[in-house]
């Protein structure tokens, strides 16, 4: 097991500087310029000093390398201390990644602000999914056919191909427009304090929630039946059922069991696709979460913000990508040892 | 199930020459494909859409971009079937224009998708040499962080292309190729499986043996073996690439907004959303329409032209 860990860890690494390559490339050779926002009055000699103290005028490798350091040494540290009051090295002279828009403010800051709002809508709508997917995916298969079979896959069809977008706008109509239920916007400077506040968080985080999870759970059913349908013929579940095993039994510790292993790898490489589609229900539940900071960074051309928040889901992906190989290998050992 | 139920009863009187109707491997597959409701219901639903989008211009004649301030946000009524937006210009024009640019959007990128795709693949299976590498490269760019990276890509290169292309050229070239190049990897994937398993196949091996070259096993051989694939995959993509230029145009990062898509009819007026619903509510349910329709479809043509899925 060990060793396929580190296998899997020594895969990961060329991905990860892979995606941050692409990342860079991207950024570096768009035509997006710091001093873009600075006055136009000012004299082309002063911008070029701008641009010389920002490295611009580095050639490209050298640029990468440095940008990397940042990245992978020098912010994760800045984080670090922040977070423990430990002051590691020499951390006034640590160059710092700042938004070219936001007064200099480091990037890491401006990301930890909204991160808290993008995890909750995020976790609670997959926790919400997965529990009520994986039974019905499960229940389905085991009465394939069956009436509740059949309309379970056929919402399961609406529900990946009703766009985000149009999903959040008619929950809104409905909920906000027509029943009054819930707030249409999200009041991100509600703190929760007492009961009252708390109610109202729970109300205006139940639609940006449930349009997530929607998707997600049509994804995720779709996946646990096919899976418990490829299981159910296999011959151990007859050798299960002749041995005299209850259905209870053999559904729960057999079935379910062995075809939750490639549901449990979709479960982990669909986290950052998730924080993707946050990106849609921010923008219109006007949550101040990341996806809503990359939206806004894009618009403005800040490009340091971009780029913080395109290599944070780079990092989940490939993070998340290790997760669901390690999880493979420990629920199916033949994994390991091809 | 070789033989499908009811079209081949064996002729047992001997002598008597009956014709047997032909069978070829579409007319089953269109047999099979016909019993599935919803996917008929989807194909039916999509050539009512492709149509509508195709000939609405014809016998609906608006200018979509007729500006009206006087027949501003009027709702749906018989002069204007899908009512107007803030500008008084007619949505239903507006939705069949914008549904030109959505739908050719689609095919576009999943002409390049499967192109790339296949190509990928077929060489990843066949020529055992490129095989890590190629699929090395695969898996690295389903890492890749697809929506975000959409969205940056969109927004650096939109305004040089738009200088070359102009306006609405350039915007549909960025936005085809963006979708494509981040959209075959999944093809590739799939028929590099197949093309694995068609490799070991006894009539590739008597190919070689009488010692057809290589190019000619993989396009003669190998290649139209895998249609039945490539032709679900490159449903399910249109539906996807449709999805994404709607969702880029959604967020402001697609077509212009004077350009109507799906997407874009949705982002210019979501702001309208609470006061005249019927703006967003159109074009939006054109688009999941659309999707359903495809994705309906796609899966019946799985079970039609897959023998293996068949009970």
């Amino acid at each position: 097991m060990g060793s396929y860990i580190l296998r899997r860890i020594l895969t990961a690494i060329p991905t990860l500087f892979f995606i941050s390559f692409v990342i860079f490339a991207l950024l570096a050779l768009s035509p997006g310029d710091p001093t873009g926002n600075l006055p136009p009055s000012l004299p082309m000699e002063i911008k070029q000093r701008v641009r010389e103290a920002l490295g611009m005028d580095q050639p490209m490798p050298v640029r990468y390398v440095r940008w990397l350091q940042q990245f992978m040494v020098n912010e994760p540290l800045n984080a670090i201390e922040k977070a423990t009051g430990i002051q590691i090295g020499n951390s006034e002279d640590r160059l710092r990644i700042t938004s070219w828009t936001a007064r200099g403010k480091p990037v890491i800051d401006l990301v930890m602000e909204r991160l808290p709002q993008t995890l909750w809508v995020v976790g609670l709508a997959y926790l919400l999914s997965i529990v009520i997917a994986v039974p019905v995916g499960v229940f389905a298969a085991y009465k394939q056919n069956s009436t509740f079979d059949s309309i379970s896959s056929v919402i399961a069809v609406i529900g990946f191909s009703l766009p985000t977008f149009f999903t959040g706008v008619l929950v809104i109509q409905i909920f906000a427009v027509w029943l009054g239920w819930f707030p249409s916007l999200y009041n991100t400077t509600l703190d929760v304090t007492n009961w009252d506040t708390f109610v109202q968080q729970v109300k205006q985080m139940i639609m940006p929630v449930m349009v997530l999870a929607f998707f997600q759970i049509a994804t995720v059913s779709r996946f646990a039946r096919s899976s418990s349908i490829e299981n159910l013929r296999q011959d151990y579940v007859r050798t299960a059922r002749s041995k005299g095993l209850g259905e209870r039994m053999v559904v729960m510790r057999h079935v379910v069991r062995n075809s939750m292993i490639p549901v449990v790898t979709l479960i982990a490489l669909g986290i950052p696709g998730i924080f993707g589609g946050a990106i849609v229900t921010e923008q219109i539940f006007a949550v101040n979460g990341i996806g809503q900071l990359l939206i806004i960074s894009i618009q403005s051309n800040d490009l340091p913000v971009v780029q913080t928040v395109l290599m944070i889901f780079a990092v989940l992906v490939v993070v998340f990508n290790l997760i669901a190989d390690i999880a493979y290998g420990i629920l199916d050992p033949r994994i390991r040892y091809s | 199930m070789s033989i499908s139920a009811g079209t081949a009863t064996p002729n047992v009187e001997l002598g008597t020459a009956v014709k047997r109707k032909h069978r070829t491997l579409w007319g089953d597959a269109w047999v099979q494909f016909r019993r599935n409701r919803l996917a008929v219901l989807g194909l039916f639903l999509l050539i009512l859409i492709v149509l509508g989008v195709l000939l609405g211009p014809f016998i609906y004649r608006v200018d979509p971009k007729e500006i009206n301030i006087l027949d501003a946000s009027v709702p749906p009524s018989l002069e204007h079937p899908f009512g107007t937006d803030d500008l008084g210009r007619d949505m239903l024009a507006r939705c069949i224009y914008g549904g030109r640019i959505s739908l050719s959007v689609g095919v576009v990128a999943m002409l390049i998708a499967m192109i790339v795709g296949t190509a990928i693949g077929l060489f990843a299976g066949y020529i055992s040499r490129l095989d890590n590498i190629l699929m090395r490269f695969t898996d690295m760019m389903l890492t890749l962080p697809q929506i975000p990276l959409l969205l940056v890509a969109m927004s650096l290169f939109r305004d040089p292309l738009r200088m070359r292309f102009g306006l609405e050229m350039g915007a549909f070239v960025m936005v085809v190729t963006i979708i494509g190049v981040f959209g075959w990897m999944p093809t590739a994937r799939m028929v590099r499986g197949s093309v694995l398993s068609l490799k070991q196949k006894e009539f590739v091996e008597a190919a070689v043996n009488v010692g057809v070259r290589n190019n000619s096993i993989m396009w003669r051989h190998i290649l139209p073996n895998i249609m039945a694939i490539i032709i679900v995959a490159a449903t399910l993509s249109v539906a996807s690439a449709i999805l994404t230029e709607s969702t880029l145009s959604f967020l402001g990062l697609g077509f212009p907004p004077d350009v109507p898509t799906w997407g874009s009819l949705l982002y210019e007026n979501r702001n309208y959303m609470v006061k005249s619903p019927w703006m967003v509510m159109f074009p939006g349910i054109l688009i999941s329409l659309t999707i359903l329709a495809i994705n309906f479809m796609g899966d019946g043509l799985r079970d039609a032209l897959d023998p293996r899925q068949r009970q």
